[in-house]
């Protein structure tokens, strides 16, 4: 029960579901397998034959059109055949289990499964169920559950800060927002973690900062000016909307005032320190227009990025 | 029928008795100990060599899931689980389908006890009709229907002017009140001990204060009313300390443990294992330690199991939409003796935890071997292994954190008033 489900026994990555514990050799040859795949993007035919045959069902319990899009352009890349379940119209709003959601689909022959869903822990719920019914040849991708993890997000910011940087020893990173809820910030923080970033600070108000998250290997500034000194990266994490009910945050006003990336806080942070965003931007929420266009953006280069990684996470899952 | 138990250690400590000795049943109640009585004629003769005979065990939270649940479980399965766990009294709280707030619900549930005949039911009231906080039950009519006790259940506390004359009403005619400590505001949405693994996890947490808060409230009323408090499942260092200086202050409080609490704690979530989904939460290694030394020291007064068979429907999804619960009916006698042996605590500790002081708790019959009392037994051997798993459970519910795992201590022989209701 209790052992790593993402690695299989030669240490090969059987599915993706959290970069907490995942060896630095692992994420490094992700990163080494995606850059290849940058330049197929180029290429007027955008297909490589990886994973021709395969069954990649995207199974969406939350709404996202551009995280699954990415998936499934990086699916069809490699030549694999893409199955988009949109489950709020399917048997699940009829009461179907989990579960029983994913034997259906491994009776329709799916290879791999790109899940997202509300719930911290539901991927690993599926690896685990895959597991026990003996079905090793079916692989999980986790495309974000609940505040725990987003793997191929976390993959694709540290393709995003190697590509820009180089190393990862020197470097300091400043992760602003949400942390509290935020898949995102979790990943990124045990990549960095694992890459042996320097330093990791993480900024944001009290009420959004999870329970001793210096536990995770991070620094804590509640002072945006001061957690942004001499940063080589900075991470801005979306707001949403309902942060503002339930006594997390008085408003998008204040909000932004103490913690939107505006062009003077900015000229705090390196001067070549780039601005990194996951998307969807809230403009003049968490991230000034002026930095969201600016040169020190790769907000676009990230979406790139992030298709071949996804296209690395795939083959190297799907291969034997 | 006449019973003869021979060789057995005894242990009683209400009468402070630990010794190797004979005990002998007739007429459903103990004849004598040490000595036959005159003219004595076993008719059955249990060979307890090896064996500790103790008062069967008195579980003040164990849920039968009758009425309204059946599909979870029933009174049957779960009084069989009772007795193959040496259980011979439980509580069941209020909180079934409809509620127990009804004298004539309180009866059918203690007449299909007594029927089926494998353990006593304590049943604890509703504090409120419906459990909904508003109107108070007819606490007298319950109570002479044969509840023991009134509780909230897991049901968030209702509001404090409530409380405060719930806690009058039921002093007025000495009725015992149960309450959990849990602020339903600093609990709302949470699953998991508000820590580290909470954190890493990404799973929204219940901070102690959740447990702190309510207990200085529930504190200051008993301050104010006078009338006594039985606190149920501490989870938290905080949380026992608070009891501890409130019971020096001379409160008249006393508090239970979930005994799955004193072994297991949040990091045992592992790879959000849902079968460790519990209410109040598994909390932090300090919290644990301070549980298992509160109940050496008394702080504690009891352990329970805290038993909830939850159906597998109900754990096979994701940790934040699994229902909470363990089956615990049969592992209480084995995870306190796991207790007694980690921390070198004398057995008459353990059965004084889970017999002797829960059954001064309820007000019921007192859970010791003196002769005249009820032969209510439990039968055990203190070190026997074996692995929890689905088919050695008796109880419908199969889901507890401790599948697969081996423990110690396993219940030969159950007596209710003299009658053998489970031998192995």
């Amino acid at each position: 029960m209790p052992r790593n489900p993402q690695l299989d026994r030669d240490g090969g990555l059987r599915h993706l579901i959290t970069l907490e514990g995942l060896p630095a050799e692992v994420i490094t040859r992700v990163l080494d397998t995606a850059e290849p795949f940058v330049s197929v993007a180029e290429r007027e035919v955008k297909k490589v034959p990886l994973l021709r045959g395969k069954a990649v069902f995207n199974l969406f319990f939350e709404n996202s059109t551009r995280t699954r899009t990415t998936f499934e352009i990086a699916a069809k890349r490699l030549s694999a055949d893409v199955i988009n379940l949109n489950i709020g119209a399917s048997s699940t709003a009829k009461g179907e289990t989990l579960l029983d959601t994913i034997d259906n689909l491994c009776a329709m022959n799916a290879d791999i499964f790109v899940v997202r869903h509300s719930q911290s822990g539901a991927p690993h719920l599926i690896a685990s169920h895959l597991d026990a019914t003996g079905r090793s040849h079916v692989h999980v991708v986790n495309a974000g559950d609940g505040r725990h993890s987003h793997p191929t997000q976390g993959l694709l910011d540290l393709y995003t800060i190697r590509h820009y940087k180089r190393d990862f020893g020197g470097l300091v990173v400043a992760v602003v927002g949400d942390i509290l809820h935020s898949r995102v910030a979790r990943s990124l923080i045990h990549g960095l973690t694992t890459m042996r970033a320097a330093e990791v600070r993480v900024i944001a108000p009290r009420t959004l900062l999870p329970t001793r998250v210096e536990a995770l290997g991070v620094r804590v500034a509640s002072d945006m000016r001061e957690g942004l000194r001499d940063c080589d990266v900075v991470v801005m994490l979306r707001l949403q909307s309902e942060r503002m009910k339930g006594a997390l945050l008085p408003s998008a006003g204040e909000y932004f005032k103490q913690y939107g990336l505006t062009q003077d806080k900015l000229a705090l942070a390196k001067p070549d320190a780039i601005v990194m965003h996951p998307g969807p931007m809230n403009r003049g929420v968490e991230i000034d227009s002026a930095v969201a266009d600016g040169a020190r953006s790769v907000i676009l280069p990230q979406v790139t990025f992030g298709i071949a990684v996804r296209m690395a996470v795939l083959s190297m899952i799907a291969s034997p | 029928m006449n019973v003869e138990i021979t060789g057995g250690r005894v242990v009683d400590p209400a009468q402070d008795l630990d010794r190797v000795t004979s005990v002998y049943v007739a007429d459903g109640t103990i004849a004598a100990l040490h000595e036959a009585p005159p003219r004595w004629r076993a008719e059955r003769v249990i060979d307890a060599h090896g064996l500790v005979v103790a008062h069967g065990f008195v579980d003040l939270a164990a849920r039968l899931r009758e009425p309204g649940f059946e599909h979870k479980a029933t009174l049957a399965s779960e009084l069989a689980a009772a007795a193959a766990g040496g259980v011979t009294g439980l509580a069941c709280p209020p909180d079934t389908d409809p509620p127990l707030d009804e004298p004539g619900l309180v009866q059918m549930l203690k007449h299909r006890a007594r029927v089926l005949n494998q353990a006593h039911v304590y049943p604890i009231g509703a504090l409120s009709l419906g459990l909904a906080g508003h109107t108070l039950t007819e606490m007298s009519e319950l109570a002479e229907a044969g509840c023991v006790a009134f509780s909230h259940a897991d049901v968030p506390l209702p509001d404090t002017q409530m409380l405060f004359r719930a806690l009058q009403y039921a002093g007025t005619f000495r009725h015992r009140v149960w309450l959990r400590p849990q602020d339903s505001h600093l609990a709302r949405g949470g699953v998991a001990h508000d820590g580290e693994v909470a954190t890493r996890l990404g799973l929204p947490g219940i901070p102690v204060s959740a447990e702190t808060i309510a207990l200085a409230t529930i504190f200051a009323l008993v301050r104010e009313t006078g009338v006594g408090v039985h606190l149920c499942r501490i989870s938290s260092a905080s949380g026992v300390e608070m009891v501890r200086a409130a019971k020096a202050e001379g409160l008249p409080v006393t508090c239970d443990v979930d005994v799955h609490h004193l072994h297991l704690c949040d990091v045992d979530i592992g790879w959000f294992d849902p079968l460790a989904n519990l209410m109040p939460p598994l909390r932090g290694t300090r919290d644990r330690a301070a549980l298992r030394a509160g109940l050496a020291d008394g702080t504690i007064d009891a352990a329970c199991s805290d038993h909830a068979p939850v159906d597998d429907d109900d754990k096979q999804v994701p940790f934040g939409e699994a229902e909470p619960g363990a089956t615990g009916l049969e592992l209480l006698l084995p995870l306190m003796l796991k207790w007694a042996a980690e921390d070198k605590a004398p057995l008459s500790r353990a059965i004084a935890a889970i017999a002797t002081r829960p059954a001064q708790i309820l007000g019921v019959a007192p859970a010791t071997l003196r002769s005249g009392s009820a032969a209510d037994l439990a039968i055990f051997h203190p070190s026997e292994p074996w692995v929890v798993r689905r088919d050695t459970l008796r109880s419908q519910g199969k889901n507890t954190p401790f599948l697969g795992i081996e423990l110690a201590g396993r219940v030969r022989y159950t007596l209710l008033a003299g009658q053998v209701v489970h031998e192995l």
